[in-house]
């Protein structure tokens, strides 16, 4: 360790300029000798700092060097002298959460619109603790997020120091990799490599704690070239393309198959691959198939988009699956809400699977034609092996795809029209948003029913435009990652679809909302009811219905306490004008839709079942 | 079957494990899936090769644990190279699982390399220490299951020896077996190292 004593604190305020705080706690003003050690080149670019270069000061160039322009946190302790210079790099948009938690779902959210590293910081000990949700959630959907925790200072410890908690034994199982910097020479090292390691090969969450002597401590280390963190990273060589011999026999496979189904995962839109992906599946005219973080791979009004796979995924595409003689997988992991029960899974499919992590493979599903790349470097390589076969050379099996599609899309609840009759029902609340907006828009998810609700029903046309909790499934998500994902993509009104479950988790980030201006409209689909517990209740659980009912407050009251402008809906028929109204609003705006409360989401597949054995429809146990 | 929490005490009346009849039975039933793995479960040597930084032996554990792979031995050390340490873990498994568990260390960035060097002809060597129950009446015939056993002993002491012994891990359960009937006061044993016969090194071929 190399932590260096502060200069001499012989207040001269000669040179220290007007007003000026200093980043050195109890001090008034900058020393002499720190000034002289400025004006001798510690300076970040052109920018005079009168004042030493700490730890603090790399953190802030290094996030400045990445392209950050915002990150999430909430000051403490620890952290304090990251604030103390905060006021010196203005080009750093800070935003104050209400809830670490809070923090961590925004980069998030703003990740997934950008395809961009998102930041968020907290400080040491409950800080760092509430920053762990939104760790996991990043980690199992593979978000490229580098969280920032400071720590207590390198003498404390292991002492139990006060808000000391072990957060890098915490983390270290749910990140791709994690550090802990004692040494503010380390900061530029460490800060480049957590970016580099976030964003390449599958992305991640990547944690950085730093202690808070090292955030204080004078550096002149030089920030790495991308060249030299990769010649640092020894052990970190992500596989990009396809293997030869495997891309030909994939390109056999793909020849000889009758009814062949491309699967797109989350990989498609982490290689930006979607244009790569239409003109493969034109190309062969196979069908694409999506999974619940691959929706927006394809524009679901392109002929051969057929639609969302898995648990309450559309009838149509599963019995797609199911009869599938060839499966080709592209950036997505046989999840078990998309397999079901993996011993009738696509029973008589030969599977040819490309993911760039190679743990994948193998993993859930064993694989005829394993390829481990980039999706879009391996569909490029493919496209040009494959014949050309067009939508009429597979007439007869596109026309019994689109008579299933026909059959699925009028049996479910959905095609009943049940919202005809007065009942406000939650997924022609979804289709209205997604119609009102022009399918424009950017949709954040929470977590249950709202979340299949609005994968199946709002209509994406547009890849990035759909963010939701998948693999982790965390409730509470919607509102603070779509605070993330508006300031990500200003362009696009962005949508929380939450439930009441979810919202009452965090909606203390409405006040960063209001005191951010950040315009998210909220669509909060009150039913009153965890739904999806209460789903399960009813139908596995034979209705032994235990505390997933929910009373709520008045939330067109709590919006209005923190300042948002809130409507109510109540029935069908209100459903336009609120949505309206909500869009004229410029600002966050909150819309109370006070749907049915024991609506189902169908078709449903119960957990260890497969895919065959869906229920489309409950009317009581079979007796 | 255990209640579930939420009951009220009351048992659930079916379970998501209870099957029910949703869609009619097919006709004739499908084919069913292989699962991956299932083979047949063996002992595998994994060498791993890594960087020797703070935290590197507790990530390789902490992921073998979280990913419900059971280890038998570890055993690390230093290498020629400062900046690298190189780790042996034994572990029981079916091929498929092993590879699995070898693909995800590798994934690890502070792992350099990763070999399951099961079917390859290696030198395995663990040693043990074992410290022996020994009276005046047997001394001299533990000393010679010493000698026979290719052992060293390292401490002689009133009422005990303590044996050094190296070999595979069936040469050490070996004699372990052979001394326990006069008694075993302590036993260590390192974990297996291997090392692959032949010219090829696996840490020329880490990769860079």
């Amino acid at each position: 360790m190399t932590t260096r004593t502060e200069p001499a604190r012989s207040p001269s305020p000669g040179t220290a300029p007007a007003g000026r705080r200093s980043h050195v706690p109890g001090d008034g003003s900058a020393t002499a000798a720190a000034v002289e050690a400025a004006r001798k080149g510690m300076l970040h670019d052109a920018r005079d700092l009168k004042r030493t270069r700490i730890g603090a000061d790399v953190l802030c160039e290094a996030l400045l060097r990445q392209g950050v322009d915002v990150f999430f946190s909430y000051p403490g302790g620890v952290i304090l002298p990251l604030y103390d210079v905060l006021g010196d790099y203005p080009e750093l948009r800070h935003v104050l959460v209400r809830h670490e938690q809070g923090g961590a779902h925004a980069a998030d959210g703003y990740a997934r619109v950008t395809g961009r590293v998102g930041v968020c910081m907290g400080t040491s000990g409950p800080g760092a603790t509430n920053l762990v949700t939104g760790i996991g959630t990043a980690l199992l959907d593979s978000v490229p997020m580098v969280a920032i925790t400071g720590n207590v200072p390198s003498a404390l410890i292991g002492k139990d120091a006060f808000q000391e908690i072990d957060i890098n034994g915490i983390t270290l199982p749910m990140t791709k990799h994690n550090y802990l910097v004692r040494d503010a020479d380390d900061l530029p090292r460490v800060i480049a490599e957590a970016f580099h390691i976030a964003r390449s090969g599958r992305p991640g969450p990547v944690h950085v704690d730093i202690t808070k002597d090292a955030l204080q401590q004078e550096t002149r280390a030089e920030h790495p070239s991308e060249a030299e963190v990769v010649a640092g990273l020894p052990g970190f060589r992500p596989n990009l393309g396809g293997h030869t011999r495997q891309l030909k026999t994939a390109a056999g496979e793909i020849a000889a198959a009758q009814r062949p189904v491309i699967l797109a995962g989350h990989g498609v839109l982490h290689a930006e691959a979607w244009d790569d992906l239409r003109a493969f599946a034109e190309k062969t005219s196979i069908p694409v198939a999506w999974t619940l973080l691959g929706i927006g791979a394809m524009d679901e009004t392109h002929p051969l988009a057929y639609g969302y796979m898995g648990m309450h995924g559309w009838k149509h595409v599963n019995r797609a699956i199911q009869s599938a003689d060839l499966l080709i997988a592209i950036g997505m992991r046989f999840d078990d809400r998309v397999t079901g029960n993996v011993r009738t899974y696509a029973p008589y499919a030969r599977i040819i699977h490309v993911d760039i992590d190679p743990t994948e493979i193998g993993k859930n599903v064993a694989v005829e034609v394993p390829i481990v790349g980039d999706a879009g470097r391996v569909l490029r390589a493919l496209a040009p092996m494959v014949p050309e076969t067009s939508m009429d050379d597979r007439r007869a099996y596109l026309d019994q795809l689109a008579d299933w599609r026909r059959d699925s899309e009028a049996s479910s609840w959905h095609g009943s029209g049940a919202w005809r009759e007065g009942v406000l029902s939650a997924d022609y609340v979804v289709q209205r948003i997604g119609e009102l907006t022009d399918h424009q828009a950017t949709y954040v998810a929470d977590v249950g029913q709202n979340q299949m609700w609005l994968a199946r029903y709002a209509g994406f046309r547009n890849p990035n435009s759909h963010v939701s909790s998948g693999g982790l499934g965390t409730m509470g998500f919607s509102v603070p990652a779509a605070m993330g994902a508006a300031l990500g993509r200003p362009d696009r009104e962005t949508w929380a679809i939450t439930g009441d479950g979810g919202f009452q988790m965090t909606f203390q980030e409405l006040m960063t909302l209001v005191a951010d201006h950040i315009p998210v409209k909220i669509a909060l689909l009150d039913n009153k009811k965890l739904g999806m517990i209460r789903q399960w209740q009813e139908i596995i659980y034979a209705g032994n219905y235990h505390s997933s009912s929910l009373p709520g407050p008045d939330f067109v009251k709590l919006a209005d306490a923190f300042g948002i402008p809130a409507f109510r809906a109540r029935t069908p028929g209100d459903v336009d004008d609120v949505i309206r109204s909500a869009q004229a609003v410029d600002g966050p705006a909150l819309i109370w839709f006070e749907i049915a409360e024991e609506q189902n989401v169908f078709p449903m597949m119960p957990a260890g079942k497969g895919l065959s054995d869906l229920i489309e429809k409950w009317d009581g146990p079979d007796e | 079957m255990t209640a579930d929490p939420n009951s009220n005490g009351r048992l659930p009346v079916a379970d998501a494990t209870t099957p029910r009849a949703t869609t009619p039975a097919p006709s004739h039933a499908p084919p069913t899936r292989a699962l991956p793995g299932s083979g047949e479960v063996r002992r595998h040597v994994l060498v791993a090769v890594v960087l020797d930084k703070p935290g590197v032996l507790n990530r390789v554990s902490s992921l073998m644990r979280a990913r419900n792979f059971n280890i038998d031995s570890l055993a690390v050390s230093h290498t020629d190279r400062p900046d690298v340490s190189r780790m042996t873990i034994t572990l029981h498994g079916d091929d498929v699982a092993v590879e699995q568990a070898a693909k995800q260390l590798y994934r690890l960035i502070d792992v350099l390399k990763v070999q399951d060097v099961t079917s390859e002809p290696t030198v395995e060597h663990e040693l043990a220490l074992v410290k022996v129950r020994a009276t005046d009446g047997n001394r001299a015939e533990i000393l010679q299951l010493v000698e026979l056993s290719r052992g060293r002993v390292v401490d002689l002491a009133e009422g005990s020896v303590v044996v050094e012994v190296t070999g595979t891990e069936a040469e050490i359960d070996a004699f372990v077996a052979l001394v326990r009937n006069y008694g075993i006061k302590e036993l260590v044993r390192t974990g297996a190292v291997v090392m692959a016969r032949g010219s090829g090194s696996i840490e020329e071929a880490i990769k860079r």
